[in-house]
């Protein structure tokens, strides 16, 4: 495709754009303009109808239940599929860093740095578990609670090295909490069906509004998608510390 | 207060934005855009979206900045 063509075709790409993206904008309300009024009414509903304070929470988990089951089999799928292509290939061969030079050991991670990731670790698997806890009560929730929890895996390997991550690390208990978070979403949808409700309905005893166990499935809900995210996101981290630390090129093409 | 809270938001988003931009060398930028992303946070958070605050913080200073500096590594590895 020569030059004068392909500016021909941005041109009317980004007009055409930069139409649709004005007719949206000048749709939006006002900046600092009042709540609309289906944010009102959520905003009193839903502590009565679900017993939660967090209407986050209730919108993402129960009246829209149904957008969340499919995001969290989007990052099923993303990760099931990085796992495939960042598999060893034919010409690609797993040596350990060492190989290269065995007289030498891997130099440890200074003190500070290994104190820091021991402090760290704890922590973010304290806060990981309070954030997935406390969705139906304050800000958080299944998805941010799973990336805080695998972020724990990253911090041990900052504070070690590759060598101990990969013993310790239990692989197969990871990709058992992808599925089985993936899965409880969907088995807990249909407890609504078995009820006799539609799917995803709130079939759960309801509890107490402003308790840590309320709002029937959301909390339940909550923890499959923080069992999920936890279990995807570490599947992630690690096969592309796979790809840097031990996978590489068997025939050098440079 | 609040308003002059989301102008400084927005101030911080708009120059870290430029600044991802502007950087050129892709190690350099990955910290940058940690930063862009701590932006985002604050502001969405001085607008009282907290939940989604939370999520732009686990996003964009823990999987992004792994994702693309583990990515860096192994294209310079394979250059070796």
């Amino acid at each position: 495709m020569s030059r004068r063509a392909r500016l021909a075709l941005f041109a009317a790409a980004a007009a055409a754009l930069a139409v649709t993206l004005g007719v949206g904008l000048a749709g939006l309300p006002s900046f600092g303009s009042q709540l609309t009024s289906y944010a009102r009414m959520l905003n009193d509903l839903a502590p009565r109808q679900r017993h939660v304070t967090d209407v986050v929470s209730a919108i993402t988990f129960d009246y829209r239940g149904i957008d969340t089951l499919f995001e969290e089999f989007i990052l099923l799928a993303a990760v099931a599929g990085i796992s495939v292509l960042l598999r060893p290939f034919s010409d690609e061969a797993r040596e350990l860093p060492e190989d290269k030079a065995p007289d030498r050991r891997i130099p440890p991670p200074s003190p500070a740095v290994w104190l820091l990731a021991v402090v760290l670790s704890s922590l973010l698997v304290l806060v990981g578990l309070e954030t997935v806890t406390h969705g139906v009560l304050t800000p958080g929730g299944g998805f941010q609670a799973g990336v805080i929890l695998a972020s724990a895996l990253y911090v041990v390997y900052l504070g070690t090295n590759y060598r101990t991550v990969e013993r310790y690390q239990p692989d197969a208990l990871l990709e058992a909490s992808d599925g089985v978070g993936a899965f409880g979403y969907v088995f807990i949808g249909l407890l609504g069906l078995l009820a006799g409700g539609v799917f995803l309905s709130n079939v759960v005893g309801l509890g107490v509004t402003g308790n840590l166990i309320a709002g029937g499935t959301i909390p339940l809900l909550n923890l499959t998608v923080g069992l999920e995210v936890a279990g995807g996101f570490a599947i992630l981290a690690s096969e592309f510390l796979d790809q840097t630390a031990v996978i590489s090129t068997r025939s050098r093409r440079r | 207060m609040s308003e002059a809270l989301i102008a400084v938001a927005l101030v911080w988003v708009a120059a870290s934005g430029t600044a991802v931009v502007l950087t050129r060398d892709p190690l350099h930028q990955a910290f940058v855009a940690g930063f862009f992303g701590l932006a985002l946070a604050f502001l969405y958070l001085s607008m009282q979206a907290g939940d989604v605050a939370l999520s732009q913080i686990v996003v964009g200073a823990i999987a992004l900045p792994l994702i693309v500096l583990l990515s860096l590594a192994k294209v310079r590895k394979d250059r070796e």
